[in-house]
């Protein structure tokens, strides 16, 4: 194992900046800030419960697209994966969070801060089928 | 109407910490899981400065007994078992996170920056969120969700 490309400052701020909207979630709406089950009950979930949703995920897109307009050189951005990889990938992180109650910001951020032992079993499996799956790849000389 | 102007804040914040962070950028997140190859540990560092902050707000809440600023009361998940679908489930995600160095939130944030294999990945999620609904989960995600 060589360690590469590291950058323990930026994380840490980003890792801040990302726990302070997850705050904010919590002591504004009393609600968890967990990327996938937001998005997956988005519809369906009455009225009242749909428009929060909506606006959280228009949001985290506008951040994308204005951060990509406006200061293009602080975006980094590298894709390895191809169409067929990204799209396998895709239904298999969209089935396992809704079956897993939760992503890496559901379980991995809010559930590990809370101490929630549920949370805690599955950032710790989803990390090792990461490092996995990433193994998969190295050895198939997809890295 | 401030419910959601809190949550679309709240999006935005999320997603500039995610640019921040590099969780956008999938070959960081895959350097990160690369363990036994070249590790860029990185990311354990996004976890240490989310949990750090988002914990003490979270454990402020329950020292001081206090209620949510535009909502009733907290909600939290009622489940408490650790059963066969949270590892299952964690497994499958893991392994399409691994795979594409993409998770739900930071593929959402990607997706404003213009590359259509973000969109085909963002689509192909939300037909795997589609599957299991219709498959009758709707019900077990509802009491489940984190």
């Amino acid at each position: 194992m060589t360690i590469v490309n590291f950058t323990p400052f930026s994380a840490l701020l980003g890792g801040a900046l990302i726990g302070l909207a997850a705050a904010q979630m919590w002591w504004l709406l009393g609600r968890i800030a967990g990327v996938s089950n937001i998005l997956g009950q988005v519809f369906g979930s009455g009225e009242g419960e749909s428009s929060w949703r909506l606006a959280f995920i228009a949001g985290l897109v506008l951040a994308g697209l204005g951060a990509k307009l406006l200061v293009p050189d602080a975006v980094h951005f590298s894709l390895p994966g191809g169409y067929g990889q990204l799209i396998v990938a895709g239904l298999l992180v969209g089935f396992g969070t809704q079956l897993g109650g939760g992503c890496t910001s559901g379980h991995g951020v809010c559930g590990m801060s809370r101490l929630s032992p549920r949370s805690i079993v599955a950032t710790l499996v989803f990390m090792a089928a990461g490092a996995l799956a990433v193994l998969g790849l190295r050895v198939a000389g997809a890295l | 109407m401030r419910r959601p102007i809190a949550a679309f804040l709240a999006g935005l914040l999320f997603g500039v910490g995610l640019i921040v962070a590099q969780m956008t950028n999938p070959s960081k997140v895959i350097g990160f899981l690369d363990v036994t190859g070249n590790w860029d540990p990185s990311l354990a560092f996004v976890m240490v400065g989310a949990i750090g902050v988002y914990g003490l707000a979270y454990w402020l809440s329950r020292a001081r007994h206090a209620r949510p600023f535009l909502a009733d009361g907290f909600e939290l998940p009622r489940r408490r078992q650790i059963d066969r679908s949270l590892v299952l489930g964690a497994l499958i995600f893991g392994a399409g996170w691994g795979l594409s160095g993409f998770c739900p939130g930071p593929a959402l944030t990607s997706a404003g920056f213009g590359e259509p294999r973000v969109w085909v990945f963002v689509a192909a999620m939300l037909a795997g969120m589609l599957i299991y609904r219709l498959r009758g989960g709707a019900a077990r995600a509802a009491a489940t969700s984190e």
